[in-house]
């Protein structure tokens, strides 16, 4: 650890109580070690921070000690990348528990996780792996989501998939998996625009006929991100979702048209590898602003919601 | 109907095996096979477990150079892949695999720094708990001192190793200046501990591993003693002591046979 001006409280066993827990909507930025220090000079003014919750997942040491003083300034959202809720066999119950102990601890305006599974027979595998959307694999799916739903005692939400092949034996459309599972299950939905854009391209879906028929009424949060081009065995373009660079112009478009459509919704900057310095994170930020008040102006009916 | 299971282990099977065919009825936007759509997910398994262990073993790669390093953490991801997806945790396995890795074996020092980087990474995400100060500790009465069991900081670390790994280590992590070091030079042992914010490592003089490795077995200050005594005839307590203190080691203390 770099030595820095900011002076830690203590780090204990007791909970602080944290002040606004509600994630407003606007922009948030996924928060990384590199800005921890900087974040806490500086007080950008953001709407929330988000972490992928395996990274806090260590029993003491610094990510505690810097996550406890983000979280006593600005909202927090938990986003798992973990708990392999598309998995065929049980829930990690460990892990399951582990996810409740941090929420309790930070106590986040949102939780989510993903429509994907990650370990198998006790292996993880850490990359989210698609599922065959079937009768069988809905049932599963929303079997995992009640069990995550009853222990954290609140709704989740879930994030659809990037994807970049589909399963012969599916029967479902995504959409139409993912809108019976919130029926069956109650969750809400995070809409990533970006995965959006990477599975309509990969699987030659329309996305803005995606977006309208998703079933939006359930989206409490957008995530936005950057992903690579690449092309599969028939030249075919091949988006691959890496977080690694600014949001496309294409997933720009895309986010205005799920605005228009939601009204104000908070919305996260992703940017998980090659990490770049705050002032670039916080120009994606403000372009979200930008255009979720831009939506809020337009439909004032929208706007004058709680 | 195939059932899901088996679809998924079929799966998880093709994904550690890159010499294992691409499962059948995976497919594009035209309903056909397409191997490099799967490639992707084989690709990220690979490069997400070698990402996790590259954020880990800094040292290592600097050593090793970039190629090398993740030819290495990935053979071992596809070997020996977490069981947890806490993937701060990933690593334990990984100096004892470069010790077994035939293409390290003219880097005879490099588990060692392997070691240490691991030790360093369990005491930065380690419980916490208040290092006790001299004047905590001058309580003890003195007449019970030989009889007295310390308490071990949750985060303590110990890496022994007979060559200069901790200088290897210390040249080559950030701010750190490679240079030529003598391999017969002798061993290093080090310390490794996280009292507050920040992990530190110091190297352990003689006699001072086996003085705390009884104290971690939860044996009497006398019976540690004489454990150090037993490593170098010329050991001083009081001196090691004063600087185990000094690097926040001890968390409490107690009279009490301890229970291992």
């Amino acid at each position: 650890m770099a030595s820095t001006a900011i002076r830690f409280g203590e780090g204990g066993a007791r909970p602080p109580a944290f002040p606004d827990r509600r994630i407003p909507p606007r922009a948030g930025v996924g928060l990384k070690p590199e800005h921890w220090a900087g974040i806490l000079e500086t007080k950008p003014d953001v709407g929330f921070f988000e972490v992928h919750a395996e990274n806090y997942m260590g029993a003491g040491g610094p990510p505690h000690r810097w996550l406890a003083e983000i979280r006593s300034r600005y909202p927090l959202s938990l986003h798992g990348v973990g708990l392999s809720i598309g998995a065929d066999g049980p829930l990690d119950r460990d892990h399951l528990e582990r996810l409740a102990a941090l929420i309790g601890r930070y106590q986040p305006g949102l939780f989510s996780e993903h429509l994907a599974w990650s370990t198998h027979e006790g292996v993880f595998l850490d990359d989210l792996l698609p599922l065959p959307y079937t009768a069988q694999t809905l049932a599963r799916v929303a079997d995992h989501i009640d069990e995550v739903q009853e222990r954290l005692g609140r709704q989740m939400l879930l994030e659809n998939p990037s994807t970049y092949l589909a399963f012969a034996e599916s029967t479902f459309s995504e959409i139409d998996f993912i809108a019976e599972i919130v029926r069956r299950t109650g969750c809400g939905l995070l809409l990533d625009v970006n995965n959006v854009h990477v599975s309509s391209t990969n699987q030659q879906w329309d996305p803005v006929r995606y977006l309208d028929d998703y079933p939006l009424a359930a989206v409490q949060e957008i995530h936005l991100a950057g992903h690579a081009r690449e092309h599969d065995d028939e030249g075919r373009p091949l988006l691959i979702d890496t977080h690694d660079r600014p949001v496309d112009a294409s997933v720009w478009a895309l986010f205005v048209h799920a605005i228009a459509r939601l009204g104000a919704t908070p919305t996260l900057i992703e940017w998980d590898a090659g990490v770049p310095a705050w002032p670039v994170l916080q120009a994606e930020a403000e372009r979200a602003d930008a255009i979720i008040r831009a939506a809020q102006r337009t439909e004032p009916r929208r706007a004058a919601r709680g | 109907m195939q059932r899901a299971a088996d679809r998924q282990r079929e799966l998880a099977a093709a994904l550690l095996d890159p010499a294992r065919a691409v499962p059948p009825g995976l497919v594009g936007p035209d309903r056909e096979p397409s191997p490099r759509r799967f490639a992707v997910h084989r690709n990220n398994v690979a490069a997400g477990l070698t990402n996790a262990l590259a954020a880990a073993f800094p040292a290592v790669r600097r050593i090793v150079g970039e190629d090398f390093f993740r030819a290495m953490a990935r053979a071992h991801a596809l070997a020996e892949p977490p069981a947890s997806p806490v993937l701060l945790d990933y690593g334990g396995g990984f100096p004892a695999f470069i010790a077994r890795f035939g293409p390290a074996a003219p880097l005879p020092y490099l588990a060692d720094v392997a070691r240490i980087e691991r030790a360093w990474s369990e005491a930065y995400h380690a419980p916490e708990a208040e290092p006790l100060g001299p004047a905590a500790l001058a309580a003890i009465p003195a007449d019970r001192l030989a009889e007295v069991r310390l308490a071990l900081h949750p985060s303590l670390r110990g890496v022994r190793s007979g060559f200069p790994a901790l200088t290897i280590w210390r040249m080559n992590v950030a701010g750190g200046v490679p240079a030529p070091v003598d391999l017969d030079s002798g061993g290093e042992d080090v310390l490794i501990v996280r009292p507050a914010a920040a992990v530190e490592a110091r190297a352990m003089p003689p006699g001072a591993p086996e003085l705390v490795a009884a104290l971690a077995a939860g044996q009497s200050l006398a019976d540690a003693m004489l454990a150090a005594l037993g490593a170098d005839p010329a050991f001083e307590l009081a001196v090691n002591l004063a600087a185990l203190i000094g690097a926040g080691v001890f968390v409490g203390w107690g009279l009490e046979r301890k229970r291992a």
